[in-house]
């Protein structure tokens, strides 16, 4: 029921005369609630004042051109975080992917068989137990176990080849790994649910030009995974993203670490989370857009068969059966 | 591995004290979520656009950030979300009567982060409500409300039983972050308590902390499959 206007008519004059009544008291509801639930306590308890908002919104605030050095620090923490958790991320989910596939499929001597399913529940029970693990424990227990062993900061030594050295922070490589951790297994699931709703066909053609599993996963099945489930993992692109605001607890310096010093300073803490929500929130808003679009790119090119006989069925079916792991934003078309 | 033995009944108080969190936020974004997709799906539009905007703020800005809003925004508007102090649920959940408000914070956020999920949860299900049955209902005569409560509501419960039981699971997760925002004894709080404050080695209570949360996701998620398989095959 993708189009709304099924559940009522086309409003006659009545109804019409009802919807304009009913919106002009919700509105006038909604101006009132805001006036009185949130303006007037926060008027009151001075929140509006220059004071606290100038140095956020005020060019010409002494703290302005500071505070938004600090604020675009800790932006760039964030951005750097979790472009590096998507990639390790990516990397790890296909590396799990091509496995479960490889081991579900392979067949040899019995012997060896028997080492393959063994090895095929473990890697099921790591994926079945770190995807039920809150992202923000794995993180937490990932900084902790580093903290004991002593981990330090990476140096890759760049210099040898007329670069500056590239130095990772522990911070930062500790919020990835446990970013990667939570993120592989689920966009690695993402994947493999994706081959495997392939119709068998595709793995049989494979199979008689004679093609190895892997030959088999790396040209026919993974480039068609990827396609399809395109919409599933920006999606979870803005899963990580939200995540890396969990670096926060590690005192990793991401926004909002950023924003708590400054907060410290100048006391404002409401005026600045409301411009730091609105930042993530347009940032999101943008990724999920993107999601819906291709999304929607993607049914249409399903839509026009590109040969006869409907050559474009199989992703039709999978899209329904494709399954949506926990934590991942459903997303819908409007 | 003795410390994980040892700290049995912290686990266990912290596993109480978190599913606590779950139901109480569960039954809130379940609420939360249900208003949402009625307003969204509503023949007036100031309502569907107060919906819509609902969800896209909720479901677009990190959990953490709402958790601060909650302890940061509702004190400035001079309430320290009292109203959760429900007579009668606080005999249950006494936490809901104590003097910290941070456990009343974490409810609060964690309703209104997940009621954004619930909403589109459920809109997904009545997306997957046939448009011929609602048509079929117009077609006699039911009004909007009644078409909603008697023909579509009904069955799109059941398509949305799946993606529903995904956004509890994400919640049961998500709230181990209360535990970082001032709620103590629930199961994330314990365990940094053991870890960074009492120094008790890593592993253990990487293991008893997970458990818990183990615990109350793996079996929900195993539920959820049979489910799926069962209406995959009813297909």
């Amino acid at each position: 029921m993708s189009n709304q206007t099924v559940l009522y008519d086309a409003p006659g004059p009545k109804a019409r005369r009802l919807t304009l009544i009913v919106s002009i008291v919700a509105a006038a509801l909604a101006v009132a609630g805001a006036y009185f639930a949130i303006y007037r306590p926060l008027k009151r308890n001075g929140h509006l004042t220059m004071e606290l908002w100038g140095p956020l919104i005020d060019p010409g605030n002494e703290n302005f051109d500071q505070l938004w050095a600090r604020l675009a620090e800790g932006f760039r923490g964030t951005i750097t975080a979790a472009v590096l958790a998507i990639v390790c991320s990516l990397l790890v989910g296909t590396a799990l992917a091509v496995l479960r596939v490889q081991l579900r499929t392979v067949r040899t001597t019995p012997g060896v068989q028997v080492l393959i399913s063994v090895l095929n529940w473990v890697t099921r029970i790591c994926v079945e137990v770190f995807r039920g693990i809150p992202v923000v424990i794995t993180i937490f227990f990932v900084w902790v176990g580093l903290g004991k062993v002593g981990a330090h900061d990476i140096t890759i030594p760049l210099s040898k080849i007329g670069l500056d050295d590239l130095v990772i922070p522990t911070l930062l490589y500790t919020l990835v790994l446990g970013l990667t951790i939570y993120n592989g297994v689920v966009i690695g699931e993402i994947l493999r649910s994706g081959m495997e709703g392939l119709p068998r066909g595709q793995r049989e053609a494979a199979d008689a030009i004679g093609l190895s599993t892997f030959q088999t996963i790396r040209l026919v099945l993974m480039p068609q995974a990827f396609r399809i489930m395109l919409p599933a993992l920006i999606s979870q692109l803005v899963v990580v993203l939200k995540d890396t605001s969990l670096g926060f607890i590690i005192t990793y310096a991401e926004i909002l670490r950023v924003a708590r010093d400054t907060i410290q300073v100048l006391g404002n803490g409401i005026q600045t989370y409301v411009v730091i929500g609105a930042i993530y929130i347009s940032m999101n808003y943008a990724l999920s857009k993107l999601a819906e679009y291709t999304q929607r790119r993607m049914a249409r090119a399903r839509k026009a068969p590109r040969q006869p006989g409907g050559g474009a069925q199989p992703p039709a079916a999978l899209a329904a059966e494709a399954q949506i792991p926990a934590g991942v934003p459903i997303k819908l078309d409007d | 591995m003795s410390a994980l033995f040892d700290n049995l009944d912290l686990f266990a108080k912290g596993f109480w004290l978190t599913l606590q969190v779950c139901v109480l936020s569960a039954i809130g974004a379940l609420v939360i979520g249900t208003i949402v997709a009625v307003l969204r799906i509503s023949p007036i539009p100031p309502l569907r656009w107060l919906g819509t905007s609902y969800v896209t703020v909720f479901r677009n800005s990190p959990l953490t950030v709402v958790f601060f809003f909650a302890a940061f925004g509702l004190p400035a508007l001079g309430s320290n979300a009292e109203f959760l102090d429900v007579p009668g649920l606080n005999l249950i959940f006494v936490r809901l009567d104590y003097d910290l408000p941070y456990f009343r914070f974490a409810v609060f956020a964690l309703s209104l982060y997940t009621g954004a999920f619930v909403c589109e949860a459920l809109r997904s299900g009545v997306n997957a409500v046939p448009p011929g049955q609602a048509e079929a209902a117009r077609a006699i005569g039911l009004t909007f409300t009644q078409n909603i409560r008697h023909v579509v509501l009904p069955q799109a419960w059941r398509a949305a039983i799946v993606p529903l039981g995904s956004v509890i699971i994400a919640m049961i997760k998500n709230s181990a972050i209360a535990g970082f925002f001032g709620v103590v004894g629930d199961l994330s709080q314990v365990g940094y308590d053991l870890v960074v404050q009492q120094g008790v080695s890593v592993l253990p209570v990487f293991i008893g902390i997970s458990a818990g949360f183990l615990v109350l996701t793996m079996p929900l998620g195993l539920l959820l499959d049979q489910f799926e398989r069962r209406a995959v095959k009813a297909r």
